[in-house]
């Protein structure tokens, strides 16, 4: 393809925008606790979210052990079964993956990434960390309040959610539960519109859009959505906040309940459907989209080779960000729509698999002929293509009608979301954070440690979900405390779930190595230096690591080229920077 | 009238205009758009996620109110007064719609002053348009209160389906507050406008950024975004 782009080898345009002058922090609790670095607010948002998927984490142990060895552990009842279900679907959906993929990676890289100083507006970042944390101690009180948290599962449904033998139902449960989105959601905001305005405004000179990393992209891709899906799942946690405090009915029904008619009637629960997934669905891909720009990034690095198709990879984002606002009801082929909804919807869930198989085929012809080095990062985006690949084929299963009504409400839907929203992203937040961990700290992450922690947790993955699936084709349903003696349950599902159980609490220990090399590495991980992965990208050239408050020093950076000139033929070494100024037009740019 | 904003030491290339413009500027460094400052960029996106939010309301309310299987309170009964002996319909609502609709009159004046630096007109046109806000919330709270004094609740009504009640003040409370939140707002830039703060560029307390005059237009397009929403509540909730 002809180049004919700017840039290269051309002069760079002049500063359209003085350079910010930042907030001075005039005391440690500035500096450090209520603090308007992007990098500070970075790491509270990380740290919180990691805090809380500790919990969520817990609550999977307790869920497996109830799962694998019935009648074994006589506190899991079924009510606070299912009150684990719901709290450690919508802690590790909301409160974990989307504030650490968004808050966390957001935060720390964006304005690193595109040469800006700090997000556009640092005091509204904060705020958007601080209301963040009401919203989890929200949650966490949840645990403490009378009658427990919400045992609802973590759709919600009504008229179930707030009757009053659901756990949680009748006490503060549900109320707690939907205030703490609603206030999540309010804090989303202010950080979400910091993140798109300072991509879309915020860049360095040099800096096109079609130059940015696909981490950017991949991450303000996701913010958009977030701010369009999320209005959704806040209306319908007002309206069913009314329907328990004030007696409305939005979405209840005449119901009766315990023989006793209830003063609820005329609501819709299938309206509380779609607005939930409204959200719900695009929410997949506010995860998703984030962890395929960071995987395509790390592969890049670590194989030392140009992503291939820059371009149809940004496209491929955007469109999957478009087409995922537009799918919403096939998580509702069961609740019965009208046909040609139903062929609508699965036409188009089909038909996001092609830019998906796009970003696959593009991650894998990049590591094809590449230099790859299997340092961690790699392994763990190595394993995210696989694992995404296996849970990417059971969506197509579940995407059509008549597939997915017979497999719906069974383990294979578990199993399915698991591999695909859970293991995946979470596979890449773990390269992720062995990536640039030398950046946060100026230290390397412990190498034997990590190894250890990557084929126990990926194995592990695996050892858990594979035989899930074959537990739901069985027809297994999932959200059920205790099978008992059905007749139709063989015994190599007893067996199994309790494999998996075992499986499950290893590769939840695993998660402690993890940590504790988290923090070992910080006082005892070798000297990294400032850019030990030999990255191109902005945030591996700033002047000191950890990069201070401001990020740049005295100039900000000029950015001369694309973010993946790694192996560029005739140059002395195998990547130049971003920053780089270019002699001639050697570039692999011009080729993309 | 957006010319002095643009700080003078930065120059800008020359662009082409039109399509191929759209093109250049998002296929260029820096910035998407061109000459939009941080703070109405922020405050466009802003608002396009919040008519998600009014949107998601709105089709809430139409789904209740076409599937529910009893009559519908007939909303220009519902909300008409005797004035002297006179049965009007709708007589209030009609009047809050014009005050609402006169506060964004007054809003873009205040705008067009804070342009031209007149201090003075500028924040007597932004305390208009606070007073003209308060004079609608004021008229909501009496509406609220004679619905109420009549009966309608939000798990009931005399005349009908329950979810009438419901989605009334569900969304009248719910715009209402953006107008409440709209008037503090105006209130506060007002006295920085009074207090002449852009005039020399004081600067935040949290943020240590100089204000601009520009705040007055980032508020005005807050508010006429609420004036806005009016509109379709307006036609949908009354008129239908």
């Amino acid at each position: 393809m002809v180049d004919v782009r700017s840039g290269i080898g051309e002069a760079v345009p002049p500063a359209e925008v003085e350079d910010v002058e930042l907030y001075h922090p005039h005391s440690w609790w500035t500096r450090y606790v209520f603090s308007q670095d992007a990098k500070v607010i970075a790491i509270q948002y990380a740290t919180t979210a990691i805090a809380i998927g500790m919990v969520a984490l817990v609550l999977s142990w307790l869920m497996r052990l109830q799962l694998g060895f019935p009648d074994t552990f006589t506190f899991i009842d079924a009510e606070r079964y299912y009150q684990f279900i719901t709290m450690h679907g919508m802690i590790m959906v909301i409160y974990l993956l989307t504030a650490l993929f968004l808050g966390g990676f957001g935060n720390y890289l964006i304005p690193l990434m595109v040469g800006a100083r700090d997000m556009v507006f640092p005091y509204a970042n904060m705020l958007s960390y601080w209301i963040y944390l009401l919203a989890v101690l929200v949650l966490v009180a949840s645990f403490f309040a009378p009658g427990g948290p919400t045992g609802a599962g973590w759709t919600l449904y009504p008229p179930q959610a707030i009757l009053s033998n659901t756990p949680g139902g009748k006490d503060w449960g549900i109320i707690l539960m939907l205030s703490s989105l609603i206030i999540f959601i309010i804090g989303f905001t202010m950080g979400g519109l910091n993140y798109v305005v300072t991509v879309l405004q915020g860049r360095a000179r040099g800096m096109t859009l079609m130059r940015m990393p696909l981490t950017v992209w991949g991450i303000v891709t996701a913010t958009v959505m977030a701010l369009l899906a999320f209005p959704a799942l806040f209306v319908a946690c007002v309206m069913m906040l009314f329907d328990r405090l004030l007696g409305t009915s939005f979405f209840m029904p005449a119901i009766a309940e315990m023989g006793e008619q209830l003063q609820y009637g005329g609501g819709s629960p299938i309206l509380f459907q779609h607005l939930f997934w409204f959200f719900g669905h695009p929410e997949v891909y506010i995860v998703a989209l984030p962890a395929f720009g960071i995987v395509s990034d790390l592969i890049s690095t670590h194989a030392r080779k140009n992503i291939f198709g820059y371009r149809m990879m940004v496209w491929a984002i955007v469109v999957i960000g478009g087409l995922s606002m537009v799918v919403w009801a096939h998580h509702m082929y069961v609740s019965g729509m009208n046909p040609y909804f139903g062929f609508f919807f699965a036409t188009t869930t089909l038909i996001i698999a092609v830019p998906t198989a796009i970003k696959v085929y593009n991650w894998v012809l990049t590591l094809w002929r590449g230099n790859i080095h299997l340092t961690l990062p790699m392994l763990f985006a190595l394993a995210f293509i696989v694992t995404f690949v296996n849970g990417g084929l059971t969506g197509l299963f579940l995407g059509n009608v008549v597939v997915d009504v017979p497999l719906s409400d069974t383990m294979f839907v578990v199993a399915h979301f698991h591999m695909v929203m859970g293991v995946a992203p979470i596979l890449v937040i773990f390269g992720a954070i062995y990536h640039w961990y030398p950046k946060i700290t100026g230290r390397m992450l412990n190498e034997a440690l990590g190894q250890l922690h990557f084929w126990i947790t990926f194995l592990g993955s695996y050892a858990i979900f594979f035989p899930m699936h074959y537990v739901g084709l069985v027809g297994v349903p999932r959200r059920y405390h205790d099978l008992g003696e059905a007749a139709f349950v063989p015994e190599s599902v007893h067996s199994l779930n309790a494999f998996i159980s075992v499986a499950a609490l290893i590769v939840g220990a695993a998660q402690i190595v993890f940590l504790f090399n988290l923090v070992w590495s910080l006082r005892h991980g070798r000297e990294a230096g400032g850019n030990p992965w030999r990255a191109t990208t902005l945030e591996w050239q700033t002047p000191e690591t950890p990069p201070p408050h401001g990020n740049w020093g005295k100039e900000l950076p000029v950015v001369y080229r694309w973010a993946y000139d790694y192996s560029v033929p005739g140059a002395p070494e195998d990547f130049i920077p971003q920053n780089q100024p270019a002699p001639g037009r050697v570039s692999h740019e011009a080729a993309s | 009238m957006s010319a002095p904003l643009k700080p003078s030491s930065m120059e800008t290339l020359p662009r082409p205009s039109g399509l191929a413009g759209l093109a250049a500027d998002w296929a260029s460094d820096q910035r998407a758009f061109k000459n939009v400052s941080w703070g109405k960029a922020m405050m466009w996106i802003f608002l396009l996620s919040d008519t998600f939010i009014f949107g998601c309301f709105l089709i809430a309310y139409m789904s209740a109110r076409m599937a529910t299987t009893v009559p519908w309170p007939n909303p220009s009964e519902v909300f008409a007064l005797e004035i002297g002996g006179v049965h009007v319909p709708l007589i209030l609502i009609a009047i809050m719609t014009f005050v609402l609709i006169s506060s964004s009159g007054t809003m873009a004046m205040a705008v067009n002053y804070g342009y031209r630096r007149d201090r003075r007109k500028t924040a007597a046109l932004m305390l208009i348009t606070a007073l003209f806000g308060a004079t609608f919330v004021g008229m909501q709270a009496f509406e609220w209160s004679k619905l109420i004094a009549e009966g309608v609740r939000p798990w009931g009504n005399p005349w009908g389906a329950a979810q009438f009640g419901s989605t009334f003040f569900m969304i009248t409370g719910f715009h209402g507050t953006h107008v409440t939140i709209g008037v503090i707002f105006l209130l506060i830039i007002a006295r920085k406008v009074w207090r002449g703060d852009f005039d020399t560029e004081r600067r935040g307390f949290f943020t240590s950024r100089k204000g601009h005059y520009e705040i007055v237009e980032i508020t005005g397009l807050y508010w006429h975004f609420v004036d806005l929403v009016w509109v379709f509540i307006f036609a949908f909730f009354y008129l239908w």
